[in-house]
């Protein structure tokens, strides 16, 4: 029903609009055999490709240090290299204008280092866990039978990994294909994806006609690579007896261990905390001169927006905190429905979805499906804390629905004899085991929510910015002391979101979905 | 006790029970030998209502329970692999059923601390299980099914996934534990060593069927045909005809004998050595001697059957 009202029509408005027009049908080729359209489809996918090569060659190497070796604090490079995927993506895209030289901070460079940052985590974390799945004793048989070390690499090693690199390839190529702040912030006139190109007509040009068009085109593209993704994943799928780390995992034993260890993860290291530390450099200094000047101006009113700075960072806990309610309840019940069907994985497609389709289509398709009575929607202010529920739907599922799936059917088997009954497994079994994936979900959800911009910029009112909408708003705004209040409302997000996965963070997780 | 009658299951690719039909007695041990395959396990999840059969009866005490529900039925199962509650501690795991008895708190506390003790596992009650050895697991795993007194107790290779030497010391605690309980237990297993071990009687299934029972020494006097009697280790078998390899005596031929044949290999097996021997008219026959001065490869020899060692199937 949720999915049904805030999902499924606003994609049917877009529909209708993209192919009628005062009531009849058009043709929606002239949009399609526009030149700037075919430019912009064409910039999508080869940023895309481009940034998840990028995002292999930084991810890699850690990769295989952390799924290959066992060193004090490996647990923890694992936690931290979440950090860059969890933040806001006005953040990075903030961090990136300030930390690369004038002429490459706008453009496609830019915009394919900060790809790189934010997927990176999902390269490390997919590979290196089925790296780790790997039993080592098939390589050391292969070394028996005299296979060198390349030899082992290429003929045993690789066409093992395959699925995990095929899978963290897709989720990445997914990623940048959609990616929204980041490119609308540094991709700058030239550089536009469908993504930016949906917000420029609708936004920009009031071109609702092919703004919905372009949302189809984006639908259709990134339903082939959800589908693609989900095929890749399946073959992920942790399989029964997988090794334990213990098994797999050995301590760094030479000289050259320790130099791969150190080298990998110290390069990683130095491309995500480097940006982050720039972007605090410059919050700080206003004028050529270092204080807080640019925090305290956020205290007071200012002609950018309807409401002082300070006041967004409350607006945006208060719809955050709504939205992963939501997104926990109908995420954590659309799990339960995932894990116990068995058939065909068409309802996971379904829940993906929103995932692809696209936190600006969302947007877009709210301010269109949401603007008639009875269902003027669009000023309402649940409106906003709804559509980023929908964006955090889907991550929900997938960090709750593998735990659900993990549990060995045996346990609900033993517990059933040892007389419980079905709706007491649930409660003894399921939910214990459940429970403390679904705190991590909540966690991510309110990090998803507080970061949401692609849906947010269209439907937060402006006397109600959220924090993202008011940086962005900053940013387009000339002068050093806008320039400098983003960066401070960066470092304020960024800080938020960190003090969210804290929280979260104090509870220990194993193993979920992607991560 | 326990009845079953005709139980039938199939799955879409095989039939895995048969028309089995068995009965346990008050206080006695069923063991349930078959290679795996055999359909063993679908017996226990069966009796205990995890898997429905397609045709048969469960009766417990005289009462049809074939279509009780699991948690209704009181009877107590340890799994394969002990699936026991990663979630909990030894405590709660062994405290489960006794939770869902309804049992009052300070009731369960001794109870389960009297188990613990009873499996050899005194103060492990706040252990994490995942931090237990492979023997200690299996306890677990026994305590908590005990825990609630069954009115049955099923064992589905409790000792499958343990090494021998381990194997072999929690084998004599279960027998000591089994007749001092007075439980009424079926032990499923595809090592013949632990059934007869255990069992008070033992039945063999091959291919979703019962195809014989009784107990152990009924069975090694009589094996139902060749397959039990090769199942059983008996070796020598052929022709309808079983020779015990401790009923051949093997001698080095003297001088102006001709003997019957000549020894192919020896093999020590403990305290016995296995002979294979070549036989004159090209058939092999295998003995077991315990001398110490006993025939190498390539002599010549002659053989002797105790007429006692010889079973008609």
């Amino acid at each position: 029903m949720f999915l049904g009202l805030f999902f499924v029509y606003p994609l049917l408005s877009i529909l209708t609009r993209g192919l009628t027009s005062n009531g009849s049908l058009v043709s929606p080729l002239d949009v399609l055999a526009d030149p700037l359209t075919r430019e912009v489809v064409w910039f999508t996918f080869w940023q895309a490709l481009t940034s998840t090569a990028l995002t292999f060659a930084i991810g890699l190497p850690a990769a295989y240090v952390l799924g290959r070796y066992s060193f004090p604090g490996r647990s923890l490079v694992r936690a931290l290299v979440i950090v860059p995927f969890v933040l806001p993506t006005v953040v990075v895209a903030l961090a990136f204008l300030a930390i690369l030289p004038p002429g490459l901070d706008r453009g496609w460079v830019a915009i394919v280092i900060a790809h790189a940052f934010f997927n990176v985590a999902v390269v490390v974390l997919i590979v290196s866990t089925f790296w780790a799945g790997l039993d080592r004793r098939v390589s050391e048989a292969a070394a028996t039978l005299g296979a060198g070390p390349w030899r082992r690499l290429r003929e045993i090693t690789l066409p093992l990994l395959t699925p995990g690199l095929a899978a963290a390839a897709a989720i990445v190529f997914l990623f940048s294909f959609t990616s929204f702040g980041i490119v609308l912030i540094l991709g700058g006139p030239a550089s536009s994806t469908i993504e930016t190109e949906i917000y420029n007509q609708a936004v920009r040009l009031f071109d609702l006609r092919a703004a919905a068009v372009l949302s189809l085109v984006q639908l259709l593209c990134v339903g082939l690579a959800v589908w693609v993704t989900l095929r890749l994943e399946a073959r992920v799928a942790p399989r029964r007896g997988v090794r334990s780390e213990r098994d797999v995992l050995l301590a760094p034993q030479t000289a050259r261990d320790r130099v791969v260890v150190i080298g990998s993860l110290g390069i990683l290291a130095m491309f995500l905390a480097l940006p982050l530390a720039v972007l605090v450099e410059r919050s700080l200094s206003v004028g050529g001169e270092y204080g807080l000047g640019a925090y305290r101006e956020l205290a007071r009113p200012t002609s950018v927006l309807l409401a002082t700075p300070y006041e967004a960072v409350w607006n945006s806990i208060v719809y955050a905190g709504a939205a992963t309610v939501i997104a926990v309840v109908v995420g954590g019940l659309a799990a339960f429905a995932v894990a116990s069907s068995r058939g065909p994985r068409t309802l996971d497609v379904l829940l993906m979805l929103p995932l692809g389709a696209s936190a600006v289509m969302l947007g877009f398709g709210f301010v269109i499906a949401f603007d008639r009575a009875p269902i003027d929607f669009r000023s309402e202010p649940w409106i906003v804390p709804v559509a980023q529920a929908l964006v955090a739907i889907p991550f929900v599922v997938r960090i709750v629905a593998p735990t659900l799936r993990a549990i060995d059917e045996r346990q609900r088997e033993a517990a059933a004899v040892l007389g419980a009954s079905p709706g007491r497994v649930r409660r003894e079994i399921d939910l214990p085991i459940v429970g403390r994936a679904v705190t991590v979900a909540a966690g991510f959800a309110f990090a998803i929510s507080l970061g949401e911009f692609g849906a947010t910029v269209f439907l937060a009112r402006p006397d109600s910015p959220t924090l993202p909408v008011a940086i962005f708003r900053f940013l387009n705004r000339p002068g050093e002391l806008n320039a400098a209040q983003a960066y401070a409302l960066a470092v304020v997000l960024m800080g938020v979101t960190a003090l969210a996965l804290l929280v979260v963070g104090r509870l220990r997780v194993r193993r979920l979905g992607w991560f | 006790m326990l009845r079953v009658e005709d139980i039938s299951v199939g799955f879409p690719e095989t039939v895995a029970l048969d028309g089995v039909t068995l009965e346990v007695a008050r206080g006695e041990v069923l063991a349930v030998l078959g290679p795996s395959g055999s359909g063993k396990s679908t017996l226990l999840r069966v009796i205990c209502g995890l898997q429905r059969p397609d045709a048969g009866r469960v009766l417990l005490d005289g009462e049809d329970v074939t279509s009780a529900p699991t948690h209704r039925r009181g009877i107590g199962l340890v799994f394969q692999d002990h699936a026991l509650f990663d979630h909990k501690d030894v405590a709660a795991n062994v405290a489960f059923g006794l939770r869902m008895r309804g049992d009052a708190l300070s009731d369960i506390d001794r109870r389960v601390r009297e188990l613990l003790d009873l499996v050899g596992l005194t103060g492990f009650e706040r252990r994490s299980v995942a931090t237990l050895s492979g023997g200690e697991q299996q306890r677990v795993a026994l305590a908590r099914a005990l825990a609630p007194e069954p009115r049955v107790l099923l064992l589905d290779e409790p000792l499958g996934s343990l090494d021998r030497r381990l194997r072999d010391r929690l084998l004599v605690d279960l027998g000591t534990l089994f007749a001092e309980l007075e439980v009424t237990a079926i032990y499923v297993t595809h090592d013949q060593a632990e059934a007869f071990a255990l069992g008070d009687r033992v039945a063999v299934v091959r291919e979703g069927q019962l195809v014989q029972q009784g107990t152990a020494d009924e069975l090694w006097a009589h094996p139902a045909d060749e397959d039990i009697a090769r199942f059983l280790g008996l070796g020598n078998v052929r022709d309808g005809t079983v020779i015990r390899p401790e009923a051949i005596g093997v001698r080095r031929v003297g001088a102006g004998e001709t003997g019957d044949g000549v020894v192919e290999s020896t093999r020590r097996h403990g305290p016995t050595v296995h002979l294979t021997v070549r036989l004159d008219d090209a058939s092999l026959l295998e003995a077991a001697v315990t001398s110490l001065d006993h025939a190498a490869p390539g002599e010549r020899v002659a053989v002797e059957i105790d007429p006692g060692g010889i079973v008609q199937l």
